[in-house]
């Protein structure tokens, strides 16, 4: 026993045995394309079937994009290149890609507007979307509306200015009473703004130069994927904070203010946004007197911000009602009137539950401003749909033009969503 | 009461809207531009080109009237308008005048309370086929698949047109001109058909246009002219006569070239008419003498204008036929200048 104990154990291996390989079956390539496409007969004749039908993808639409013409004159230029080979007229975006963007009004040499108002949008729209940016910023975000405002549209910059101080006049007013009452500071806000732009007006038009250091351009050169833009954002934006106010006014205790919401909301989602779009276009002009100068843009966003704004204050409606009583009660027992609770407690809750559906409408939206196309608007599909493909040169070519339009508002409606999910990332505090 | 109001401000509205019809030559002459309804985009007949410029058939007739009303071809803001809102545009005044492929019927002359001035197209519907399919009229079309339009005359005519032939045909409906191309093309139907200037154009647009044909017959009538407001006719006048300029100065061989030339005067007293170095004709519409030269001035006499737009030399290739002059055995017809 001894001995053995002091030395029980013949052999002992000091090192490990080095690691084998898997066997062959059970490893590398062929175990991942055994298991996953060829486990089974029916999985078999799926893979299969799967392989032929990309070959024949590949194989009619890489030639197609491959053999791509770029350069040509018109459809018969690009024919004659290509000597009836496969391959797309891609000549078209080259030689109508301004129109594309900017519609076919737009004066080339002041393009570079509407780009830079598109660049500063995302400095502007920065701070809003990433709380980590220095808060400073937000005075850029204030003063983004008047200045692209004044770079797309251009004009006297009085007139922006204007503008700009019949808000801070309001602004100012509404703070020195709102310690009061909060309907007060409010409605004497807003008269003052509106005292302000009037007066404005009489002086801009003395103090306004012949020649405007911007020209001025009218809303109705607005056109192509620009116009999808202008409306789609300036329509998301207003149509937020209008449905967070009709989805609080929808649960008001106050009849009128309910019943208002209530009509507002039922109506707007119970008509077609195509409908309200002809009534902006159509029937408000039998009912202006002639000449009226009413914007028809201004028309069309208001038409589509009502649209959303009815959606949006349903989806927010959700949020405030997913919400616990306990949250309403805790608010009134911390002594906070309606606005404060409102503001502090319930909103930032109701809004966090609400973000996908906000995006949802958001993006849709988006989308929908295509449909401004019906009412002879030369959006990003009007331009296609109408002079473009109506053009002796480029009558035919299809595929291109709406492909191009479909990238486009692909990056644009994935990147909405990619942000909201990382939001939602973010204000994950469900403990799931 | 709110509805006393508002019938009161339609009232209004409606009164407005007449009181500033009732001048349009001096409401285009303070505005000092024409505001012209054209169509959103259609092959030969309007559309802007690269750099924004409208041209095409139709909008030289808006050039025309604007250079002899204010003197300028290009003081023309041009309004495109669709099917669908052409007709409120031109009732509500949002345009002049509308130059827009419009069918002159009794119901659009009568009941939607327009004056067509009028025919600088005369339209009709036919039948394009693919040449291997082998047929040479459309007598020959019993039992064919069409592709057709919905909603459209074009429907009905072609309904009327196998009936009162004693064949059968089974339609195949689409929505849109550029679906029909598609369709057409991919061999959904044995046979496409719309108006006759439409078929060209599509034809025109096509890989292998000689594989195609245009079918002789003509199912149907579709006179395309200008219209205005009903109601005032100085303004209507001035469209009608800017257009019959057009066509008098192809039958008295006034071109854009020798323009300049025949203005002098000439030995023909009806020249002498048109380009006002005789007689008032100006004054009587209201505008100056060489109102009628200017207006030729912009894009030639009708011949020319139908030629660099649709005419056979242009990707479009269409030829006169009907719209040939009288004198051609066509049916463009101007009624004397005296």
């Amino acid at each position: 026993m001894a001995d053995n104990n002091t030395n029980p154990i013949a052999y002992m291996r000091e090192t490990p045995l080095p690691q084998l390989d898997p066997p062959a079956s059970e490893a590398g390539l062929g175990h991942w394309v055994r298991q996953n496409l060829f486990s089974s007969v029916l999985n078999t004749v799926l893979t299969l079937a799967a392989f032929v039908s990309l070959y024949f993808i590949f194989t009619s639409t890489v030639p197609w994009f491959v053999n791509g013409v770029w350069q040509s004159e018109s459809i018969r230029g690009c024919r004659e290149v290509l000597e009836g080979a496969t391959g797309g007229c891609f000549a078209v975006l080259t030689e109508r890609w301004n129109q594309l963007l900017f519609g076919f009004t737009y004066s080339d040499d002041q393009y570079w507007r509407p780009t830079l108002a598109f660049a500063l949008l995302f400095v502007a729209i920065a701070p809003v979307l990433f709380v980590a940016l220095p808060r400073k910023m937000l005075y850029f975000t204030l003063l983004y509306p008047l200045l692209a405002f004044y770079l797309i549209w251009g004009g006297s910059i009085y007139a922006t200015i204007s503008t700009g101080l019949g808000f801070v006049v309001g602004y100012l007013v509404y703070s020195r009473f709102v310690a009061s009452s909060f309907a007060l500071g409010l409605i004497g806000g807003v008269v003052a703004a509106f005292v302000t732009w009037w007066l404005g007006g009489f002086v801009v038009d003395a103090i306004a130069p012949a020649t405007p250091f911007l020209e001025e351009i009218p809303s109705r050169k607005m056109g192509g994927f620009m116009l999808n833009m202008i409306l789609g954002v300036v329509c998301v934006s207003l149509s937020l904070p209008l449905g967070i106010a009709l989805a609080l006014g929808r649960q008001s205790r106050l009849p009128i203010i309910r019943i208002i919401c209530v009509v507002f909301i039922e109506f707007v989602r119970g008509v077609p946004l195509i409908t309200l779009l002809f009534v902006a276009n159509v029937i408000l002009g039998y009912f202006l007197p002639p000449d009226t100068n009413f914007d028809l843009i201004l028309r069309v966003i208001i038409m589509i911000t009502m649209f959303s704004a009815a959606y949006i204050a349903e989806v927010i409606r959700g949020g405030l009602a997913a919400l616990p009583t306990g949250q309403y009660e805790a608010g009134d027992s911390l002594g906070l009137d309606y606005a404060q609770s409102m503001r502090l407690i319930i909103l930032p809750q109701a809004l966090k539950i609400s973000i996908p559906g906000i995006v949802n409408v958001a993006v849709g939206l988006f989308k929908d401003t295509t449909l401004v196309s019906v009412i002879s608007m030369f959006d990003l599909v009007g331009m296609i749909r109408g002079p473009i493909l109506a053009s002796t040169e480029w009558n035919g070519v299809y595929w291109e033009l709406f492909m191009a339009a479909a990238v486009l508002f692909f990056v644009v409606c994935y990147g909405i969503s990619q942000y909201s999910q990382w939001l939602e990332r973010k204000l994950a505090t469900d403990h799931r | 009461m709110n509805r006393t109001v508002f019938f009161g401000a339609l009232t209004v509205a409606g009164l407005a809207a007449v009181a500033a019809s009732a001048g349009t030559l001096d409401d285009v002459k303070a505005r000092g531009k024409l505001n012209c309804g054209v169509s959103t985009g259609l092959v030969g007949f309007a559309a802007p080109d690269a750099s924004g410029r409208w041209g095409g058939f139709d909008v030289t007739i808006c050039r025309a009237v604007a250079a002899a009303v204010l003197g300028d071809a290009e003081a023309v803001e041009f309004v495109p308008t669709t099917g669908k809102t052409r007709f409120t545009a031109l009732a509500s005044g949002e345009v002049d005048l509308l130059a827009r492929n419009t069918t002159w019927t009794l119901s659009r002359d009568v009941d939607l309370k327009f004056d067509f001035v009028g025919v600088n197209y005369y339209d009709g519907q036919g039948f394009m086929v693919p040449k291997a399919l082998g047929v040479s009229s459309a007598k020959e079309l019993d039992g064919a698949t069409v592709c057709i339009q919905t909603g459209t005359t074009t429907e009905l005519n072609l309904a009327d047109f196998f009936r009162s032939n004693n064949m059968s045909y089974e339609p195949v409906p689409i929505e849109t001109n550029a679906e029909a191309q598609q369709q057409y093309l991919a061999g959904a139907c044995d046979t496409l058909t719309t108006d006759a200037s439409g078929l060209a154009a599509t034809r025109a647009a096509f890989e292998n246009p000689d594989d195609h044909i245009v079918l002789p017959e003509i199912v149907s009538k579709e006179p395309l002219g200008p219209l205005v407001r009903h109601g005032d006719n100085e303004w209507g006048d001035i469209v009608r006569w800017t257009l019959n300029a057009l066509v008098s100065a192809e039958e008295l061989g006034i071109t854009s070239a020798n323009l300049a030339e025949l203005s002098g005067g000439t030995d023909n007293p009806e020249i002498n008419r048109i380009l006002g170095t005789e007689g008032n004709m100006g004054e009587m519409l209201g505008l100056d003498a060489d109102w009628a030269a200017r207006a030729i001035a912009v894009g030639g006499n009708y011949a020319e204008v139908f030629e660099t737009n649709i005419g056979e030399n242009t990707p479009i290739g269409l030829s006169r036929g009907l719209n040939a002059l009288w004198t051609d055995g066509g049916l463009i017809y101007s009624p004397p200048f005296r």
